[in-house]
């Protein structure tokens, strides 16, 4: 590992004060450790902001706040959380294992890396690590990689599960930085490689995320789950957040689909979502706008088997919400 | 970086490399090698400690962003030569072969002990369930043993459960 300096922040503001180039933020560590350890990552300097006084998960008014330092453990576990927003408490439960979860901050759930296997092997080259070096994942092994909105620089997947229940609830991202406070809604934080696949997010240097707030609860049933290699402490192959809303009528008043292991930044699924609203709650309707979603898909050789089973598992999931 | 860590009970002052994980700080600095370097990369559970009573992976740990923290190893399970309800429990059960990841599978289980709340196989996420053998091969997950004595282990830390 380089060496670097380690200095820990009272307050986000300093810690932002603190920010120059080569600096790194440093959470809960689970992810970036490993990768300063890897090579993959070289920061100069780290500024900890695990202990930033960001670590509850507040109601406020209809809406709640939860603190970017909170631990992903105390967010499965709140009892708001788990009544008001189960989908977020399952998505984070099926992520990694007890002792990661109770270290592993929420932001820095956000902002963990890829695990494509090119991108963690500093001999190999990478555009993601590596700008302008190639992406051997495309012509090697991406069997776990994106069939959605990948390019030809990156094919890389985000592996988060918390995220992808983020998208789908349309959670809002409060950042502070050097340019001052914004705030981002949720999926816009992660993108997509295109030409830039280095960039995770559209975070600009020195950002720091502050909390993530919820917004109230969308009406209709909700679910989260996760297919995977095996039954725990592995990441997503596909996993899907899904929202449903059906009438009393049988029509689909309201539908929110957010996928997981398929792209570079978790994948709404816009098109399907469309194509559900206002029609009928079937089978049927279901895997139309499967397939109209995944019309889109450009899978390799070695992971179009990710096609069929992502559309599998919306329209079993949706089937699952409707009845 | 001079940092101070309570270690089973005993305040511990150490000049450490910021670079330097909890692991080798326990392992090289202080003499306690029970908690194991299996992967180094946050895989296999086999370095697990309790930090301020919370189980964690030694490893991914940074020595000095647990500056002022209490951490419990294997090594102070016990209380003097009356062995962790679990770790009699190992004994009993021989939930061990080669015995390297034991000292993470203990220090997991007693954490996992004193973790209430769902896991992701808990039907309803609203209710605090029973540790049944299902509920514990998922909070156990983060736990490999290469010998395979998971079938020991779970009746093991069953019984403590119970």
């Amino acid at each position: 590992m380089k060496p670097f300096d380690y200095t820990r922040a009272d307050s986000a503001a300093q810690a932002v004060r603190e920010y120059a180039p080569g600096t790194m933020y440093l959470g809960g560590g689970t992810n970036l450790v490993d990768l300063m350890r890897l090579g993959v990552a070289e920061p100069e300097r780290l500024v900890d902001v695990s202990r930033l006084p960001l670590d509850t998960i507040e109601s406020v008014r209809d809406r709640v706040r939860v603190g970017a330092a909170v631990r992903n453990t105390d967010l499965a576990v709140d009892p708001m959380i788990r009544a008001r927003y189960p989908m977020l408490a399952r998505a984070v439960l099926t992520g990694a294992s007890g002792q990661v979860r109770n270290v592993a901050t929420v932001a820095g759930n956000l902002l963990q890396r890829t695990r494509c296997a090119y991108f963690q092997d500093v001999t190999r080259p990478c555009n993601k690590r590596r700008p302008g070096s190639g992406c051997p994942a495309i012509a090697g092994d991406h069997t776990n990689l994106a069939i959605l909105g990948s390019s030809e620089a990156c094919v890389a997947t985000h592996p988060s599960d918390m995220a992808v229940a983020l998208a789908a609830l349309e959670a809002e991202v409060h950042v502070t930085g050097p340019g001052g406070d914004r705030i981002i809604p949720m999926p816009g934080l992660h993108r997509l490689p295109g030409e830039e696949p280095e960039r995770d997010t559209v975070l600009e240097p020195g950002d720091l995320i502050t909390a993530v707030e919820l917004p109230p609860p969308p009406a209709g049933a909700t679910v989260y789950r996760k297919v995977r290699e095996r039954a725990s402490f592995a990441f997503a192959l596909v996993s899907i957040a899904a929202v449903l809303d059906v009438g009393d009528d049988g029509v689909v008043a309201g539908c929110r689909i957010a996928l997981g292991g398929v792209a570079h930044a978790p994948w709404r699924a816009e098109r399907a979502e469309q194509a559900l609203i206002g029609g009928p709650a079937t089978g049927e309707a279901f895997l139309r706008a499967a397939e109209a979603e995944l019309e889109q898909a450009r899978p390799l050789p070695r992971n179009a088997y990710k096609v069929p089973l992502t559309r599998n598992l919306i329209v079993s999931t949706l089937e699952g919400l409707a009845s | 970086m001079e940092i101070t860590l309570q270690v089973n009970g005993k305040p511990r002052t150490v000049d450490v490399d910021p670079r330097m994980s909890l692991l080798d700080l326990l392992r090289e600095r202080l003499g306690l090698i029970g908690a194991k370097k299996g992967c180094d990369h946050g895989q296999c559970g086999a370095c697990t400690v309790l930090i301020d009573g919370r189980r964690a992976l030694s490893c991914l740990a940074l020595g000095v962003a647990v500056d002022g923290s209490e951490v419990t190893t294997v090594e102070g399970l016990a209380n003097g030569d009356e062995l962790h309800p679990l770790q009699a429990a190992f004994i009993e059960h021989d939930a061990f072969q080669c015995g390297y990841c034991t000292p993470g599978q203990l220090c997991s289980a007693a954490g996992m002990l004193g973790e209430p709340g769902p896991s992701a196989v808990t039907e309803d996420i609203l209710v605090d369930p029973d540790l049944t053998p299902e509920e514990i091969r998922e909070r156990m997950s983060g736990n490999l043993c290469r010998c395979g004595a998971y079938v020991n282990i779970v009746s093991a830390i069953s019984e403590v459960a119970r």
